[in-house]
């Protein structure tokens, strides 16, 4: 009987945060929609306007105003997706503008530079865990690395904010404080940990005797790791390069903190950037409810979703088939 | 007729932790004569096969004292290259491993790593080994297919074609056909009875059939030690010691 009601709880747990998810998935994307077919403002308006009839006291005049807002806003909810693709983000303007290149430029950019330091650096680490340290070094070296993804990204981004900000602008003598290079130093700090992780366990499930062929024909540990290791475990280290893309582009509080915020499109690095996630994270919190501001808002969120979900998506399922490809013959 | 000694093995002895494995072993193993190592599960023989270049280096804790005499130099002098030591003695293991790479780049993997760049010169070294190796024929008209894509047999002749590719003077073998079906291993069995010409090979073995096919001297361990060393026809035939006898008549193992 206990047991009866023990896989009952379990499951309704499992069911519940499985709906959970669901309707977070399915909210995201209902909110986006007014934004992205143009007429949907039109209906979300119209949502507005009718609450406002309810009310006594505010009377016709109201009405008209509202009325008179509501083709005001719809028109320019139609002018704003033209602009979605446009180079500017002012949302908050008497014509606002409602462009996402420059959001989009921003991720990348900074996701781009944390990736870039943080790649090589987790592979070595993993590289080196797996081939030369000693198995002590090893077992304190792993948890240690792991130990930091459990670090708060809001801590990060103040220690990005101060120190790293002072380091970088000492060193490169930069003229924005706040940059994107900041930022990336400061993400590189977050997604070391999961490319490590990821990438070393790749590594150490390339079955040891294909190591010692390799060490029997006389290679040196180094050949053996770069040629014969390494390659073994392409793709784990793929999906160990997804996964901490997909966390970089994803991760908002750090890039919010210390990467300055300006919506522009310049090559330069070492000027600020504002991330589709920064975006969302800073404007939220003041934006009209309803309005085309908070739709294209949830459009980035929804946006932000789909990347990282296809992102992971890819590393698990393309990832998965290839490896077992790979090994099978060896089984 | 004179022999050639290869390998020379002086009081021997090896420890996993504080546990002994080998106990005092002498052994002189010669060349272009295949040597075979029998003897019950768990008595030292791929221990002491392991030895032979060094893979025992790779297992933490274990120490070995004595001496291993190859070519004049004793292997475990600490001034001695383990890498190049492993060129020289080569390595079959008892599940074939080939890389998860092309037939062609198995081949070729070790003349890379020695720093061969040529292609013709890397193309001439695959088919030969290939052929030495008993399985060009099978192989030649795809030789970008994956090693892992072939049978356990054929891997396992892609393995040995593996090694022959840095030229080693001995080969070891960890009970290379111990996994195959009847018809590899007599693939196999021919094929070292080939080698021996130009190599030297010990091969362990837990198959006294096998050793007795292929061999030309064999050594009977029992319990970490060398129980006794002699020409293959005077052990199966007529032991010196009782345990030998009872061992490959079938009264224990």
């Amino acid at each position: 009987m206990s047991e009866y009601l023990a896989s009952i709880i379990i499951k309704s747990v499992a069911f519940v945060s499985f709906a959970v998810i669901l309707l977070i998935f399915v909210f995201v994307f209902k909110e986006a929609i007014p934004q992205s077919t143009g007429d949907g403002t039109k209906v979300a308006q119209e949502e507005l306007q009718s609450e406002s009839y309810g009310d006594d006291i505010s009377g016709a005049v109201d009405n008209t105003v509202t009325e008179v807002k509501t083709k005001h806003e719809s028109e320019e909810g139609v002018q704003s997706i033209a602009n979605l693709t446009g180079t500017e983000w002012q949302p908050v303007s008497l014509k606002p503008k409602f462009g996402l290149l420059p959001l989009f430029w921003g991720s990348f950019k900074v996701t781009l530079l944390g990736i870039l330091m943080a790649f090589p650096l987790a592979v070595g680490a993993a590289l080196y865990s797996i081939t030369f340290a000693g198995r002590g070094f090893r077992e304190i070296l792993k948890p240690v690395i792991e130990l930091l993804s459990g670090f708060p990204s809001v801590v990060i981004g103040f220690f990005a904010l101060t120190t790293v900000a002072s380091a970088v602008s000492s060193f490169f003598g930069v003229t924005y404080r706040l940059n994107a290079v900041v930022g990336g130093i400061a993400l590189a700090i977050t997604i070391v940990p999961i490319i490590f992780t990821v990438a070393e366990d790749a590594l150490q499930s390339i079955p040891k005797h294909i190591s010692e062929a390799s060490l029997a024909l006389g290679a040196t540990k180094w050949q053996t790791a770069v040629f014969v290791i390494l390659p073994a475990a392409t793709p784990g280290i793929f999906a160990a390069f997804l996964l901490g893309f997909g966390r970089a582009f994803g991760e908002t509080m750090i890039v919010l903190m210390a990467t300055g915020n300006a919506a522009t499109m310049s090559l330069n690095i070492f000027e600020p950037v504002r991330t589709l996630s920064a975006t969302i994270g800073a404007e939220m919190a003041e934006v009209v409810f309803g309005d085309t501001h908070y739709s294209v808002l949830f459009l980035i969120g929804a946006l932000l979703f789909v990347f990282t979900f296809s992102l992971n998506a890819i590393a698990e399922f393309w990832v998965r088939k290839r490896l077992l490809k790979k090994f099978q013959g060896s089984a | 007729m004179i022999r050639e000694t290869v390998i020379k093995v002086e009081n021997l002895n090896l420890y996993y932790g504080k546990k002994q494995a080998l106990n005092n072993i002498s052994i002189e193993m010669y060349k272009h004569n295949v040597t075979a190592f029998i003897g019950p599960s768990g008595c030292g023989k791929s221990t002491f096969l392991r030895v032979l270049n060094r893979m025992n280096d790779l297992i933490d804790g274990v120490k070995v004292d004595g001496k291993v005499i190859i070519e004049n130099n004793d292997i475990y002098s600490p001034d001695i290259d383990v890498v190049e030591l492993r060129k020289k003695v080569g390595m079959i293991f008892q599940k074939s491993n080939p890389f998860p790479k092309s037939i062609y780049e198995n081949v070729a993997y070790g003349p890379r790593i020695m720093g061969i760049k040529d292609k013709n010169k890397l193309d001439e070294i695959v088919e030969s080994k290939l052929k030495q190796a008993a399985i060009w024929d099978e192989v030649k008209d795809d030789l970008q297919k994956s090693g892992l894509s072939l049978s356990g047999g054929q891997q396992q002749r892609l393995c040995i074609a593996r090694t022959l590719a840095t030229e080693p003077e001995v080969i070891l073998m960890d009970e290379p056909a111990s996994a195959l079906d009847p018809i590899s291993t007599a693939k196999i069995e021919e094929l070292i009875h080939e080698l021996k010409r130009e190599y030297s090979i010990i091969i362990v073995t837990h198959n006294m059939q096998q050793a007795a096919r292929v061999s030309d001297f064999t050594a009977f361990f029992y319990l970490g030690t060398l129980i006794e060393y002699d020409k293959t026809k005077k052990i199966f035939t007529n032991p010196t010691v009782k345990q030998t006898e009872d061992y490959v008549t079938g009264r224990f193992g």
